[in-house]
């Protein structure tokens, strides 16, 4: 019964963005990483390079991946937008022990173009819409903890104005960039990664805009080796390059 | 029947058989019905629910109010160009939900001149509930348009003509005679769309977003909840099992057997 369920996660996961990155090599191994919708540009440039294997990359909301992971489904590396998911997959004895692999910055983020919104305290007008992300996703998560540093009386003022809870980060840049919301809280490099059609408003420091990236070979992995290799790329290597050329910070 | 072709048969029946209704009884058998029934009482899945409830009844207004003339027309009148009109209407039934989640945002995202003027007009549909019933409309008015085009098509028009003879007008021709004659395939085609529209996720996200109470449907839900809380998601997806089998169990029972295989 139970061997049923990861085939239904897949089918689910089906819905979230897969790519094969091919390394050109025929025979070499397969290593499946699942990775955080925000890392998708930086990783999909830079593990074409990966030597030790043909790298299958998924990417989706960190906390549906970590869902994945609990129900079994076959993945060599997890690479999450926060620590907390990974801490808790290794407390739970499904990830070796996870590293802090990069920083990356939340930022508000809104139409090119110009609109509606010039600065955070434009936010709490009514009539401003908002998507942010979902709740259990980093993202989501962040932007919550974010705003209660402003005080509950704004940041109720500025929840009144969601309009969508995104299920990964990529769903509130293509909110922003089709024009149907306002703003949104998103990372740093995902404006950069919009070419353009985005800019970024800075949040204060005292609001601790920081976001810090965990990632570990998966206890269940298929290619251990090849995994840790992966992981260790990311913390200095090719990869590791591509996230800093990418808009991200050093752990 | 002890051939061996028979056993290939048989073992055939057996996969297939294992392999489509084991997902489905999973859903029940992770956990104990209380659980499950306890996780429905959730604020959030009780506002999907009858979020989905809303849209879709919505949805199968606009349906049945525009696809059944058009598909009366479509059946019986004969025009050069109709077999591709037939399969222009008929495309978003293939369309990936995905393809249909983007097409809507060309059409009438909040960044083309219709979304625009919808939204002058004072109709939001971004981000709105109006917007789910748009994708929940356009995914699923094609099953019932083309059902209710066959079912039109089924109608003896020696009836049709009885009647306009012995002196009702056209539009009383349709209401009085074409509509009741085909009523068991209008049934049918109606809970096709049904099934569609409370299925609807793709178009659903990319379009009107996710909102708890305003375009958070029962499949959003499901999607929201499958990472944070396993047994929440399990008691949404088997509401929605249970609804599917009453639809398909109707369509069953309105038109025989074979009906859903038209």
């Amino acid at each position: 019964m139970r061997r049923a369920l990861p085939l239904v996660l897949l089918a689910l996961a089906g819905c979230g963005d897969d790519s094969t990155v091919s390394a050109g090599g025929g025979d070499k191994p397969q290593l499946v990483v699942s990775a955080a919708s925000s890392l998708k540009e930086a990783l999909t440039a830079c593990s074409k390079d990966f030597p030790d294997a043909t790298v299958r990359l998924q990417f989706a909301g960190s906390d549906e991946l970590a869902a994945q992971i609990r129900q079994g489904v076959p993945v060599d590396v997890f690479a999450s937008a926060n620590t907390k998911l990974p801490e808790q997959l290794e407390q739970e004895g499904k990830l070796e022990e996870p590293v802090a692999f990069a920083t990356n910055r939340l930022v508000l983020a809104v139409p090119a173009s110009g609109g509606r919104v010039d600065s955070l305290a434009a936010l709490e007008r009514p009539g401003v819409t908002l998507a942010i992300g979902a709740e259990g996703v980093p993202v989501g998560d962040y932007t919550r903890a974010l705003l209660g540093r402003l005080g509950s009386a704004r940041a109720e003022a500025i929840l009144a104005n969601v309009r969508s809870n995104e299920p990964d980060v990529k769903g509130i840049v293509g909110k922003l960039t089709q024009g149907a919301a306002d703003a949104g809280f998103v990372y740093a490099s995902d404006v950069k990664a919009a070419g353009g059609e985005l800019r970024a408003i800075d949040l204060p420091a005292r609001l601790e805009p920081t976001a810090s990236y965990g990632a570990g070979v998966v206890t269940a992995a298929r290619q251990p080796d090849a995994a840790e290799a992966y992981v260790d790329g990311l913390l200095a290597g090719g990869c590791h390059d591509a996230l800093l050329a990418a808009g991200f910070g050093e752990p | 029947m002890t051939s061996w072709f028979g056993v290939v048969l048989a073992v055939a029946l057996a996969a297939a058989l294992t392999f489509l209704t084991l997902p489905i009884v999973a859903i029940f058998a992770q956990q104990p019905p209380g659980d499950l029934l306890s996780a429905l009482g959730e604020e959030g899945a009780l506002d999907a629910l009858w979020l989905s409830l809303r849209t879709t009844a919505t949805a199968l207004a606009l349906i049945l109010a525009v696809g059944t003339p058009a598909a009366y027309l479509l059946a019986t009148r004969r025009f050069p160009g109709r077999a591709g009109l037939i399969t222009l209407i008929e495309l978003p039934l293939v369309l990936p939900p995905a393809v249909a989640g983007i097409a809507l945002l060309a059409a009438v995202g909040p960044s083309t001149l219709l979304g625009r003027a919808a939204q002058d007009a004072g109709l939001q549909l971004a981000l709105a509930t109006a917007g789910v019933v748009v994708a929940l409309t356009f995914v699923a008015a094609p099953f019932y348009v083309r059902q209710a085009i066959a079912a039109f098509e089924a109608v003896d028009p020696t009836l049709l003509d009885a009647s306009r003879t012995l002196g009702a007008s056209p539009a009383r021709t349709f209401a009085r005679v074409a509509i009741p004659t085909a009523l068991p395939g209008l049934a049918a085609g109606t809970a096709l769309a049904l099934g569609r529209a409370l299925g609807e996720f793709g178009a659903t996200l990319m379009f009107a977003g996710s909102f708890q109470g305003v375009t958070q449907t029962v499949p959003l839900a499901i999607y929201d909840r499958f990472a944070t809380d396993f047994t929440a998601a399990l008691a949404l997806s088997a509401v929605l099992v249970a609804v599917s089998a009453a639809i398909l169990l109707s369509v069953k029972l309105v038109r025989g057997p074979d009906a859903v295989a038209r």
